[in-house]
């Protein structure tokens, strides 16, 4: 599912990331950890194709990503892998159905009502349609912008510190949708975090200094 | 969900901004089409009044006057002339058409016209009823008189002295009603039409008792149309030297006119070059310092899926939506103020003007406007298409 072979990013004159080997099979749940700055966020970044490393070679998905030129890689990305970020960044002016539905317009795909009702409806927020973001809990926003990551059902999903501001209870349940979701879309799952609480739900991990 | 879809929930969530872009742009617009329409109308009005009029013969005073009063019917006359002289230039080998006419009363603001038959046959009038005038006292209305008074073919009325009839009546001397003319879209629609003889009737009654009509009989304007465009060079000067009688050529007192107006015209519209210059930058602002906030939005596009250009499309699209909207809300607007206009110069009986009709200029200020959205749109949109995605998620 992914393979990293001497993937080394700079930004500018610093590296600030360098991975000589990974391998990722399809399905399986990684943890990525590492303290801040360590490139984390990078790498997935990478993983998504939304920057392209110095060096190295990355395949996604069947992908090798360096092939993949101008706007090719974003509808690669759009149709391949779902991203939770830290921030949810949901759009604060669109109501919860139409952030969904924006996800499906910008990947290119047909907009399916049902595919998204069912996303909110396994994540419980299938009432919340209407609403606006703002509108909603924090829990209820996190579950959305979960929905809208997996809306187009991704073969990559990837999440970014999604616990960070989280008390353990609310950590423990961010976890359990995110393993949930890609267990119910048979995502492969890759979570940056540097909160050791995640650590007992990912028997593999990747630790980046 | 699609682009316009998304732009447009963009213009939606900043309304007051929007709307001021929006109403700057509908304001030079709407101002740029309003003249552009009144002032077309006008002209072409005026122009098809005066076709196949070369000159313009009366009493001495201001020669914009003689044609105003003349052909269009709208000044006070400047006086009268004898009909000999009148008679005589008709005889002018020079001159191909002559047309005397007769002005003096009004019946309820209509101008009362003692005209021969050639008069009517100059602007191709045709009878919508009854029948053309054969003697004195007998009238035809033009068909917005018609309908503005209700008179039909055998009503019977008094015309009051003074050409908008704000004299005394001449209760003595009725008119009767024995045509009405289909519209002509010319002068003729608002006019009460009659032989020369019927004017001369009415005042010499009350003036001079029965006394036989002889040597001082007058008419007001005489309308001539030359023979050949070599009395243009002669006609005018030999008529000016004669001392009762003075020659003013509509051509160039219109063209005088024009360009007297045009001037404030020109005014009009760099006003509204200025509005529209002031929508573009609001436009622009408005992008602009909405990118900060935006940039998140933005940058998750990215991530589900959106290339660069994509961005560049969302932003450029938002302003130029935004100056459809204006564009079309001044379209809108022009013609609203042209047909107010017209409301009100119909009230005032005036040549009409419509806000109905449509000029092809219209596009091109309409496709002018959108250009101006493009441009103030261009910047912003660059910046949305270089956004460092990864690196404005990494801010957080």
């Amino acid at each position: 599912m992914i393979a990293v072979r001497g993937l080394v990013y700079r930004y500018g004159a610093t590296e600030a990331l360098r991975l000589p080997e990974w391998q990722v099979a399809q399905g399986e749940r990684w943890l990525v950890l590492g303290p801040s700055g360590c490139g984390k966020t990078t790498l997935l970044h990478v993983l998504a194709g939304l920057v392209r490393p110095a060096e190295g070679e990355v395949e996604v998905a069947g992908e090798s990503l360096h092939r993949l030129e101008g706007a090719r890689v974003d509808r690669w990305r759009g149709a391949t892998v779902g991203i939770v970020l830290q921030a949810l960044h949901l759009v604060a002016h669109l109501s919860v159905r139409a952030n969904l539905r924006l996800a499906q317009y910008l990947a290119h795909l047909p907009q399916d009502d049902a595919a998204f009702d069912a996303a909110l409806g396994a994540l419980d927020v299938a009432d919340k349609a209407a609403r606006r973001p703002a509108e909603l809990s924090q829990g209820e926003q996190q579950r959305v912008a979960l929905a809208r990551a997996v809306v187009n059902r991704p073969k990559l999903l990837l999440a970014d510190e999604p616990t960070a501001s989280l008390d353990d209870a609310a950590a423990a349940r961010a976890i359990e949708l995110l393993l949930g979701e890609a267990e119910r879309n048979r995502a492969t799952l890759v979570v940056a975090t540097h909160d050791a609480r995640v650590k007992r739900h990912f028997p593999r991990t990747l630790a980046l200094a | 969900m699609n682009l316009a879809g998304l732009s447009a929930s963009y213009l939606r969530a900043r309304p007051l901004q929007t709307a001021l872009g929006v109403l700057l742009l509908a304001l030079g617009v709407g101002t740029i089409v309003g003249a552009l329409l009144v002032v077309s109308q006008l002209e072409s009005r005026l122009g098809r009044d005066a076709r196949g009029i070369d000159l313009v013969v009366g009493a001495k005073g201001s020669p914009m006057q003689l044609i105003l009063s003349g052909i269009y019917q709208l000044d006070a006359p400047t006086g009268n002339i004898p009909l000999a002289s009148a008679q005589a230039l008709a005889k002018n080998p020079l001159v191909k058409k002559a047309m005397p006419l007769a002005l003096g009363d009004a019946w309820r603001g209509f101008r009362i016209v003692g005209a021969g038959r050639e008069y009517l046959e100059h602007y191709a009038a045709e009878l919508a009823a009854g029948r053309r005038y054969e003697k004195s006292m007998e009238t035809v209305l033009g068909a917005e008189v018609a309908r503005r008074t209700g008179a039909r073919v055998g009503s019977r009325f008094v015309g009051a002295h003074g050409v908008g009839g704000e004299g005394e009546e001449h209760s003595n001397a009725p008119y009767t009603v024995v045509g009405v003319l289909a519209p002509t879209d010319s002068v003729l629609d608002r006019l009460v039409l009659t032989p020369i003889e019927s004017v001369w009737d009415v005042h010499h009654h009350e003036e001079k008792g029965h006394e036989e009509a002889g040597e001082d009989q007058e008419v007001t304007v005489l309308l001539v149309q030359y023979a050949s465009p070599l009395a243009a060079a002669t006609l005018p000067r030999a008529i000016n030297s004669k001392s009762e009688l003075q020659a003013a050529s509509p051509a160039f007192e219109m063209a005088r006119l024009f360009h007297i107006v045009g001037a404030g015209i020109e005014a009009l519209r760099a006003f509204a070059a200025v509005l529209i210059l002031a929508a573009g930058l609001s436009v622009f602002i408005a992008l602009y310092t909405e990118l900060q906030e935006r940039r998140y939005d933005l940058a998750v596009m990215r991530t589900l899926g959106a290339s660069p250009a994509r961005l560049f499309g969302l932003l450029f699209f938002e302003g130029l939506l935004l100056a459809l909207l204006g564009a079309l809300g001044g379209v809108l607007l022009g013609h609203v103020v042209a047909a107010g206009l017209g409301a009100w110069l119909a009230a005032a009986q005036q040549p009409a003007v419509s806000g109905l009709a449509f000029r092809l200029e219209e596009v091109w200020i309409v496709l002018g406007a959108l250009a101006v959205g493009g441009v103030a749109a261009l910047l912003p949109a660059w910046e949305a298409y270089c956004t460092d995605v990864s690196r404005t998620l990494a801010q957080g």
